[in-house]
C-alpha cells in the first residue's frame, strides 16, 4: 500500500482578464510566497521543509520555450529538483502525489501559471492540430468541441437551454467566489443571446480569457498532520488518453473520462460516486462539457447530464454540487485549470470556501483535461482527513 | 518500502538527420515496438505511458496528444514532461517514481524530436529572458563558448582537447548503428571546421538529429520474469540553477557551485560514492558540445580541477580507457532533443548488459552513471547498476 499523501496548504491568484503589472515570475511568485507563508515552510535539504517542485505551464503559451525555467527562482528551483509537467495542472498534482508516495520526497510544491492574455489562444491550439490534414483548415479546439456539442446534444436531445443554464449556474456561484473574473448573473436568454463562436456554442458558453497563478504543497501524511490541523487527503488517481483526431471517436461518449474515473475510485473505494462524493470540481472548457462531464464521471447515466442539472443536484445545495467556485466558465486560465480545482476543492474539504461552502463537504473530486474535445482526463480524489 | 526500479526494455531508432519517410508517430512507434520486442511485451502490459518532446521545437502544441497511436498511450494513464534538453532525463526520473509509488508496475517513457520539421533553433531563441536576456544569448552555442573560454583560462589549456575529445566521440559513433553522425575525424579537421562562437566550431556542437529512444521500467516482481537481466536504476537526482544571463547564471561558475557539482556530490554521498572514477565503469555525460566535457568532467569528479583536459589528452576516455566516456558518441554524434537524455540512460543499459556491440567498453561495467542537461544549467543523473540496489 503506497504511503499516504496529504494537501498542506494551498493558494491562488484573483483571476483577470489581464495582469500587465506582471511579468510571468511575478504571477508565479505570488501564489507561491502565500503557501509558504501559510504553511511556514521553507525549501531545505534536511527533510524539515520542501524538498523539490513540480511546476505546470506550457511553452506555447508563455512564448518561451522551456516554460519553467522562467519561475524556478521563485518556485525553489534553483540548485534544487524542479521538474515541469506540460499538460494540465491536475495532472501537476498527481505527479507530485506518485512522487511521494514513492517515497523519494516527503514534500513538493506543485505550482501553475497561465497569462492567456499575451497570446492568441486559437494559434495556440491551432498547433495542437494533426499537421498535414487538420491544422491547415484552420481548426481549433472551439471548432472542434462544437462538434462535440453538436453530437452529444443531438444523440441525447441536450437542449440549447440546458447548455445555458451551466453558465447561469456557473456565474451564480462565482458571484460569491471574490477570486473569479467573471462577476454578475446572467439569464438563459442573455447566454444564448451571445454571437455564436462556432454552433452550437455561444459566446458567454465558453470561459473567458484570465491570467493567474495556483500553488499547492503536497506532503507526507506524517509530515502533513504535523504542518497541519486540516490535512486533506489523495484518496486516489488516474489519468487516460483517448485518440488525437475526432473523427477517431466518439465524441458523445467521453470513454478517457470514464477510464481515469474507474481509477482513481477503485483506488478510493468508491463504488456509487454520486454518494460517495460531496463536491465536485470539473474542468468545462465550454458549458456542454460540464454535462458531458458529469456522465463521464458516472454521477449520472449517458444522455442524463441534462437532467442532473435541471433536478438541482449539481447546483451548491443540491446533492453532488458540481463547480460551485464557477468553474472555469467564471475565468481560470489553461493549465492553471486543473490545479485551481484541486484549490478550491481542498477549500470546500476544509470548511473555507466561504459564501460558496457546501455545507458537510468530506469527499471532494478533482478533474483536470487537455487537448481537443477533453482527449485527455485526469481525476483526484481528496477526503477531508482529519 | 518504495519499489525497486528496473529497466527491462530498450529501443531506439537509427537516428537521422531528417526522416521524411515516416511521420512523428510512426517514428515513436519504431523505438516503442523495439523497446517492447526487447522486453518480451506487448502494449497492453504497460500501465502507463510517459513522454517527452520539445514542442515548441517541434511546432506541436501537446505533442503527447498528438502521438497516441504510435506511442500506445490508447486508454492509457500518461502526461508529457518538458525540461529542456533535461527532459528525457525528467521523464525516466518520472517513470523511477511511477513505479517506487507501487502504483504502477510497468512504465512505458518515450522521448523524440523530429527537428526536420521545424527550425528548432529558431524556437530556442525563445529559452531567455525576454525583456534583459533575449537580445544578449541565442541558441546553445554562446553558453559553451564562455564554458569554453573560461576552461581555457582557469586550466591553462589550448584548443586541441576538446578537438581530440570530438574526435574520441567521433570513433565511439562509428561504432554505434545507431548514431546520426559517423564521422571519421582528426584533430585537424575539427580545428579546421568553422568558427560559430569562438572557441566554440561547427564540429564542437552536436548536430540536428531525428529520432526515438524508448525504454520499459518494471518493478523487481516484474523484472524477474524479463528475459533479459534487468538493469536496476539504483537512484536519481535533479538540479537546476537560476537561469538568467545577465545575473550570472549562464557563465557557470559566478559564483559556485554549479548544479551539476551539488546533484552530483548530493548522489554521490546517498550511495556513498568516494571516488568516482574509479566506482563507476561508464559515463554518459550528455555533451552538447566537445567543450562541456571538460569543465563537466571535474564538475563529476571524475578528476581534479584543472586535470580533465589532461585526461582527454591521455586519451584515457576511449572504449578501452580507464574512464570510458559516451561510448555512444555522445550527444555531438547524436541529438534528437527530446530524446537525448532518455538515450543517455538507454547506451548506461545496454553497457551494462554487455550489448554494446562494437562499442562496448573493454572492462567490465557494473555500474554506469548517465545525466541528462538542459536549458542553461539544469541536470539529472542517474545510478545504473548490474546489482540489485
Amino acid at each position: 500500500m503506497p504511503r499516504g499523501v496529504a494537501v498542506v496548504a494551498v493558494a491562488q491568484t484573483r483571476y483577470e482578464s489581464s495582469k500587465p503589472s506582471q511579468h510571468l515570475q511575478d504571477l508565479a511568485l505570488e501564489p507561491v510566497q502565500e503557501v509558504l507563508s501559510v504553511s511556514g515552510l521553507q525549501f531545505r535539504e534536511d527533510g524539515k521543509g520542501i524538498d523539490a517542485t513540480i511546476s505546470c505551464s506550457q511553452d506555447h503559451w508563455d512564448g518561451w520555450t522551456i516554460s519553467s525555467k522562467n519561475i524556478i527562482d521563485g518556485a525553489g528551483g534553483h540548485l534544487r529538483p524542479e521538474e515541469k509537467v506540460a499538460v494540465d495542472g491536475a495532472y501537476a498534482l498527481y505527479y507530485a502525489t506518485l512522487c511521494i508516495m514513492g517515497g523519494h520526497y516527503d514534500c513538493v510544491l506543485v505550482v501553475a501559471h497561465t497569462k492567456e492574455s499575451q497570446v492568441d489562444g486559437r494559434l495556440v491550439e491551432n498547433m495542437g492540430m494533426e499537421p498535414l490534414f487538420s491544422r491547415p483548415l484552420g481548426m481549433d479546439f472551439t471548432s472542434c468541441a462544437a462538434l462535440q456539442a453538436r453530437i452529444y446534444m443531438r444523440r441525447y436531445g441536450i437542449l440549447p437551454e440546458q447548455c445555458a443554464r451551466v453558465v447561469v449556474k456557473s456565474r451564480r456561484c462565482s458571484c460569491l467566489n471574490p477570486k473569479a473574473l467573471a462577476q454578475g448573473s446572467v439569464s438563459v436568454e442573455e447566454v444564448l443571446a451571445s454571437p455564436y463562436l462556432a454552433d452550437p456554442i455561444h459566446e458567454m458558453e465558453t470561459k473567458p480569457v484570465a491570467d493567474g497563478a495556483c500553488a499547492v504543497i503536497l506532503a507526507e501524511e506524517g509530515k502533513a498532520r504535523r504542518w497541519t490541523d486540516k490535512p486533506v487527503m489523495i484518496e486516489g488517481l488516474g489519468s487516460s488518453y483517448d485518440r488525437h483526431y475526432p473523427g477517431y471517436r466518439d465524441l458523445a461518449d467521453p470513454s478517457a473520462l470514464r477510464e481515469a474515473a474507474r481509477r482513481a475510485y477503485a483506488m478510493a473505494g468508491i463504488d456509487d460516486p454520486p454518494r460517495d462524493l460531496h463536491v465536485v470540481e470539473l474542468s468545462e472548457y465550454f458549458a456542454y462539457q460540464e454535462l458531458l462531464w458529469t456522465e463521464g464521471l458516472g454521477l449520472c447515466g449517458p444522455g442524463e447530464g441534462g437532467q442532473l442539472l435541471d433536478s438541482g443536484a449539481s447546483s451548491l445545495g443540491g446533492e453532488i454540487p458540481v463547480n460551485p467556485s464557477g468553474g472555469l466558465l467564471s475565468g481560470v486560465p489553461v493549465n492553471v485549470a486543473g490545479l485551481n480545482r484541486a484549490v478550491e476543492a481542498t477549500l470546500q474539504l476544509r470548511g473555507e470556501a466561504g459564501a460558496r461552502q457546501v455545507e458537510g463537504a468530506e469527499r471532494a473530486l478533482v478533474h483536470g483535461t487537455g487537448g481537443a474535445c477533453g482527449q485527455m482526463h485526469c481525476v483526484l480524489v481528496l477526503r477531508r482527513g482529519w | 518500502m518504495p519499489e525497486r526500479v528496473a529497466i527491462v526494455g530498450i529501443g531506439q531508432t537509427e537516428h537521422q538527420y531528417m526522416r521524411p519517410d515516416v511521420n512523428h508517430e510512426e517514428m515513436i512507434h519504431e523505438a516503442v515496438e523495439r523497446a517492447l520486442q526487447d522486453a518480451e511485451m506487448n502494449i497492453h502490459e504497460i500501465d502507463t505511458v510517459l513522454m517527452t518532446n520539445m514542442d515548441l521545437f517541434e511546432g506541436h502544441y501537446l505533442a503527447d496528444a498528438m502521438s497516441v497511436d504510435g506511442a500506445g498511450m490508447y486508454g492509457r494513464p500518461g502526461f508529457k514532461l518538458n525540461t529542456g534538453g533535461t527532459s528525457g532525463g525528467t521523464a525516466v526520473a518520472a517513470a523511477w517514481h511511477h513505479i517506487a509509488s507501487g502504483v504502477f508496475e510497468t512504465v512505458l517513457v518515450i522521448g523524440w524530436q523530429k527537428q526536420d520539421a521545424t527550425p528548432s533553433i529558431a524556437a530556442l531563441a525563445t529559452a531567455r529572458e525576454p525583456f534583459y536576456d533575449r537580445g544578449l544569448a541565442a541558441g546553445a552555442v554562446g553558453i559553451f563558448a564562455s564554458m569554453a573560454l573560461q576552461y581555457m583560462q582557469e586550466a591553462g589549456c589550448g584548443e586541441e582537447p576538446a578537438a581530440l575529445a570530438r574526435v574520441i566521440m567521433a570513433d565511439h559513433a562509428r561504432r554505434n548503428p545507431y548514431s546520426h553522425l559517423k564521422l571519421d575525424l582528426t584533430v585537424e579537421d575539427v580545428l579546421a571546421s568553422r568558427v560559430l562562437v569562438w572557441p566554440v566550431r561547427l564540429l564542437h556542437m552536436s548536430p540536428t538529429s531525428c529520432g526515438a529512444c524508448a525504454l520499459v521500467l518494471s518493478n523487481e516482481g516484474r523484472a524477474r520474469r524479463s528475459p533479459k537481466p534487468p538493469v536496476w536504476i539504483v537512484d536519481t537526482e535533479t538540479a537546476h540553477r537560476e537561469q538568467s544571463v545577465w545575473r550570472g547564471g549562464c557563465v557557470e561558475p559566478a559564483p559556485g557551485p554549479t548544479a551539476i557539482e551539488v546533484a552530483a556530490s548530493r548522489l554521490y554521498n546517498r550511495n556513498g560514492i568516494g571516488h568516482p572514477s574509479r566506482e563507476i565503469d561508464v559515463w554518459e555525460l550528455y555533451t552538447p558540445s566537445s567543450w562541456a566535457l571538460l569543465p563537466w568532467m571535474e564538475l563529476f569528479s571524475i578528476c581534479e580541477k584543472g586535470r580533465a583536459w589532461r585526461l582527454v589528452e591521455k586519451e584515457l576516455i576511449r572504449l578501452d580507457g580507464p574512464i570510458p566516456i559516451e561510448p555512444s558518441g555522445g550527444v555531438v554524434s547524436t541529438n534528437p532533443i527530446g530524446a537525448s537524455g532518455v538515450i543517455r540512460v538507454a547506451e548506461a543499459a545496454l553497457q551494462i548488459r554487455g550489448e554494446g556491440g562494437e562499442r562496448q567498453v573493454h572492462k567490465e561495467v557494473r555500474t554506469a552513471l548517465a545525466s541528462a542537461w538542459g536549458a542553461c544549467h539544469w541536470i539529472v543523473i542517474f545510478l545504473l547498476s548490474k546489482d540489485r540496489p
